[in-house]
């Protein structure tokens, strides 16, 4: 039906472009049909995020959604697909391009004591706003003597994508991992996004909510636990995602992907690898980690982010503050090149780690390969 | 592209009611261009009445010849009005064949609104409100406690008793006049220099100076500069260094407000220099757009430290940039405490009852320094400083139309300023004895629950001052 439309329209002279987008609105509904018919053993991403928005609105009132193409447009990436419509306008905010303004007039709403959840198209544009989310959101509480507190969350996807150059593709977990005031988290999974969501949207702390544009469209199974609208997973909690005996790989958001795969291709070499998916940056599980190191002996930091003054910086430190007596090999650190994002498509994924960097590493700490420091 | 997918319903039809008007721009010179008709037209909307007579006429538009488009035109000015105006996204307008720029300045400054001159005595034809005895004087005391509460703490700055402080010379009347005219209920966002609205809702010269101190009974628990006050309470937002992100909160606030019905608006301070931030465009943006309650009150006081307005902004002041953002505004005196209590009383009806932002620009004179760290005679004349200070003193002229009610008398004066003095010295006395916030405040209200680390570095702390106390001398104060 819609070839058809558009010849008609191709005669006429409209710019077809226009339709296309009109079409493009419509596309995420039959989607959503597909997923929903698969009953609930899978899950997207995507949706995990929209189920669990939709649920916190609908449980409490005080809920609301702001950020740019949020409502009419069904959210830059989909995630609030179906909210204005259910909720109106006055919960599903349009806003104009300020991020700055939105963050403040979020943090404003907070003060008052609704719970307002603020998008960022991505954490890149988050730096106009940078000055509310740390000034006028995190250190509020103290500031005041406790006299005001931000139930906000700040969401939205966060580090590399992929051919988005540059400004779309910093990676912002360490910068705001760094603040006293915030919590921060980095989901992976379906169940991470959903639980993870929730609980940010239920705490009465300032939240920064690093998701990740790549990962929205991945499937996870989900447990029917995790499709309660009660299900929370608790704040500063990091998961196992795989058991394992001679090394120990971190890492957060889509990193764990890689990792595990990692861990697969190191299996099959005889090296048993523990993947922790630490899904909190702040606060940040260091006993989960030091408990594992000390298992294992052995520590693969991994990040998608430039490498200075990182998550596996701290993550490394404080493992060499509570675990040094453990440790068999120096830890390692995977993480991003250390230059802007390049664009073009072989520059971008040298600047990114990939699963053969994670695999190299962990020999390297098991001591199955020549170490790096040999052969410079 | 945005107004096409989300008003594209809407405008289809205001489309096909303008279809005139398309046909005007292609006869303003654009037939050459491609007639971007910017949302599609479902085959399913009923063709209003119309000069074409089929539907290709309208798509093959573009290849008309001026001059038959011309002759199209003349036919259809009769038939219809609209032929001069365009439906532009955002709504009509009409053309002009006359190329005018609009002039950067006004030829005159929009006025400013005053109830009193400079003698106190009212002015002829205000339509202002009127104030009973009880208000007026409670208005002259606090105006008078604030005035002599910022020359004691100054000295005492100086002094070396506290470390900073920063005076509301010459804008006691911006302070309780506007705080007189709202409701305990209206929330206050407050940049630095409005701690007479606090001091009028009641918040207490020994709280005043206990914050300074940062003193255990400090409601802050010691954790900001002075003047950092904050007081839910008394729903007054606590005081940030950031200049103008208050703007923007308080529209966030303004909007909760209205979400929950309240019979409330919230109110908004900042300088002049605060209108150049990011955060006032924005917030005012948003402010019309949401329909927020809130007053936006400018305190133009000519300077941002040593930045006169002259290097600030090249507008008409403030008050023009409320239309800019189509935010209802007025200029007031800001040196005229009826003139603000009026303006206030009127824009917080309006805020609330018709549910929008308004703003206020009050001119006024920042006739101290900016604050402790500032010595304004490095940059402007001292002469100029005096005359502000004394002959346009806000005090002194609300002063003199209280006495001419016969509400106020020398004796009052002399007893409320002896009176106060007493009040201010004792307060400060007594704020500087008490002890420091003990240790544990270090750690609390980071987050609504201290979390683990935290807890852990607290025990380590206090087991650090336990062994090691000759590093930790009692003057130093760590009170456990």
């Amino acid at each position: 039906m819609w070839g058809i439309i558009r010849q008609k329209v191709c005669a006429g002279g409209f710019p077809v472009q226009i339709l296309e987008e009109s079409m493009h609105r419509l596309r995420p509904a039959v989607s959503a049909l597909r997923s929903y018919s698969s009953a609930a053993k899978e899950m997207t991403v995507r949706d995990a995020l929209n189920s669990a928005l939709d649920e916190e609105m609908s449980a409490d009132p005080r809920v609301f959604l702001m950020g740019e193409e949020v409502g009419e447009y069904q959210g830059a990436y989909k995630i609030s697909k179906g909210l204005l419509e259910k909720y109106g306008p006055e919960r599903v905010v349009d806003t104009p391009i300020t991020e700055a303004g939105f963050a403040g007039i979020g943090v404003g709403a907070a003060y008052y004591g609704l719970r307002p959840v603020v998008e960022f198209m991505t954490f890149n544009f988050s730096m106009q706003a940078i000055d509310h989310i740390i000034n006028s959101a995190a250190k509020s509480n103290y500031m005041s003597a406790g006299q005001i507190n931000v139930p906000i969350v700040f969401r939205g996807p966060n580090g590399a994508a992929a051919g988005v150059g540059a400004q779309h593709s910093q990676c912002y977990a360490a910068w705001y991992g760094s603040c006293p005031g915030l919590k921060v988290l980095a989901p992976y999974s379906s169940e991470d996004a959903r639980g993870l969501l929730k609980a940010a949207i239920r705490d009465p702390d300032p939240v920064v909510f690093l998701e990740n544009e790549l990962l929205y469209g991945e499937s996870f199974p989900v447990s029917a636990e995790s499709l309660d609208s009660s299900f929370c997973i608790p704040i500063g909690k990091a998961k196992i995602e795989r058991e394992g005996k001679d090394i120990t790989i971190t890492a957060f958001s889509k990193m764990v992907g890689y990792a595990l795969k990692a861990a697969e291709i190191l299996a099959k070499e005889g090296i048993s690898a523990e993947v922790i998916n630490m899904r909190s940056i702040r606060p940040l599980d260091r006993d989960t980690v030091n408990a594992s190191v000390r298992k294992t002996n052995r520590l693969v930091t991994v990040e998608e982010a430039f490498p200075q003054h990182g998550i596996g910086a701290e993550i490394c430190a404080s493992v060499v503050e509570e675990s040094f007596g453990y440790l068999d090999a120096p830890v390692e650190r995977i993480a991003g090149a250390d230059v802007p994002m390049p664009y073009a498509a072989n520059l971008e994924r040298m600047a990114v780690p990939q699963i053969e960097d994670i695999v190299r590493a962990a020999k390297r700490a098991c001591y199955r390969s020549v170490p790096m420091a040999a052969t410079a | 592209m945005a107004f096409c997918l989300t008003k594209a319903k809407k405008l289809i039809y205001n489309h096909l009611k303008s279809k005139m008007g398309s046909l005007g721009i292609i006869n303003h010179g654009n037939w050459t261009h491609p007639v971007s008709f910017s949302h599609p037209i479902p085959q399913n909307l009923k063709k209003p009445d119309t000069f074409f007579t089929n539907n290709t006429t309208l798509f093959a538009s573009r290849r008309f010849e001026s001059i038959i488009a011309g002759k199209h035109l003349d036919s259809l000015r009769n038939v219809f009005d609209e032929i001069e105006v365009l439906n532009f996204p955002g709504g009509k307008v009409k053309f002009t064949s006359e190329m005018k720029f609009l002039s950067e300045s006004p030829e005159e400054r929009i006025h400013c609104y005053r109830v009193l001159d400079d003698n106190g005595q009212p002015t002829v034809h205000s339509n202002s409100v009127q104030i009973g005895e009880e208000v007026a004087v409670k208005m002259y005391n606090d105006m008078v406690t604030l005035q002599l509460m910022d020359s004691i703490f100054y000295e005492a700055q100086r002094q070396g008793r506290i470390s900073f402080y920063l005076t509301t010379i010459g804008e006691e009347a911006i302070n309780i006049a506007s705080a007189a005219a709202l409701n305990i209920d209206d929330l206050i966002f407050p940049q630095y220099r409005e701690a007479g609205v606090l001091l009028w809702r009641g918040f207490s010269l020994q709280e005043f100076a206990n914050q300074c101190f940062g003193n255990r009974d400090d409601n802050g628990k010691g954790r900001q500069m002075p003047i950092h006050y904050g007081s839910k309470k008394h729903n007054y937002f606590t005081v940030a260094s950031t200049v103008a992100t208050q703007i923007s909160h308080a529209v966030g606030a303004a909007y909760a407000l209205k979400m929950d019905g309240r019979d409330a608006c919230t109110v908004t301070y900042f300088g002049d220099g605060g209108t150049s931030t990011g955060d006032f465009h924005a917030a005012l943006n948003f402010a019309a757009v949401m329909e927020a309650p809130v007053i936006f009150f400018c305190r133009n006081n000519g300077w941002a430290i040593s930045t006169p307005v002259s290097d600030q902004f090249r507008s008409d002041g403030i008050v023009v940039r409320g239309q800019a953002y189509g935010v209802r505004s007025i200029r007031v005196d800001g040196n005229d405490a009826l003139a603000i209590f009026s303006a206030i009383q009127a824009a917080r009806r309006m805020a609330i009852g018709e549910s929008r932002p308004v703003l206020i620009e009050a001119l006024t004179y920042r006739a101290g320094h900016h604050s402790t760290s500032d010595d304004s005679t490095k940059y402007r004349p001292v002469h100029e400083i005096e005359w502000w200070r004394v002959a346009r003193d806000p005090v002194s002229r609300f002063k003199k139309w209280i006495e001419s009610n016969g509400w106020w008398s020398d004796e009052a004066e002399f007893e409320l300023r002896s009176s106060v003095r007493k009040q201010l010295l004792h307060a400060i006395q007594v704020a500087e004895k008490v002890e420091k916030p003990a240790i544990a405040e270090i750690f609390t209200d980071v987050y609504d629950v201290p979390p683990a680390n935290l807890c852990e570095q607290e025990t380590l702390l206090r087991e650090t001052i336990k062994r090691h106390p000759q590093d930790y001398p009692s003057h130093f104060q760590f009170p456990l």
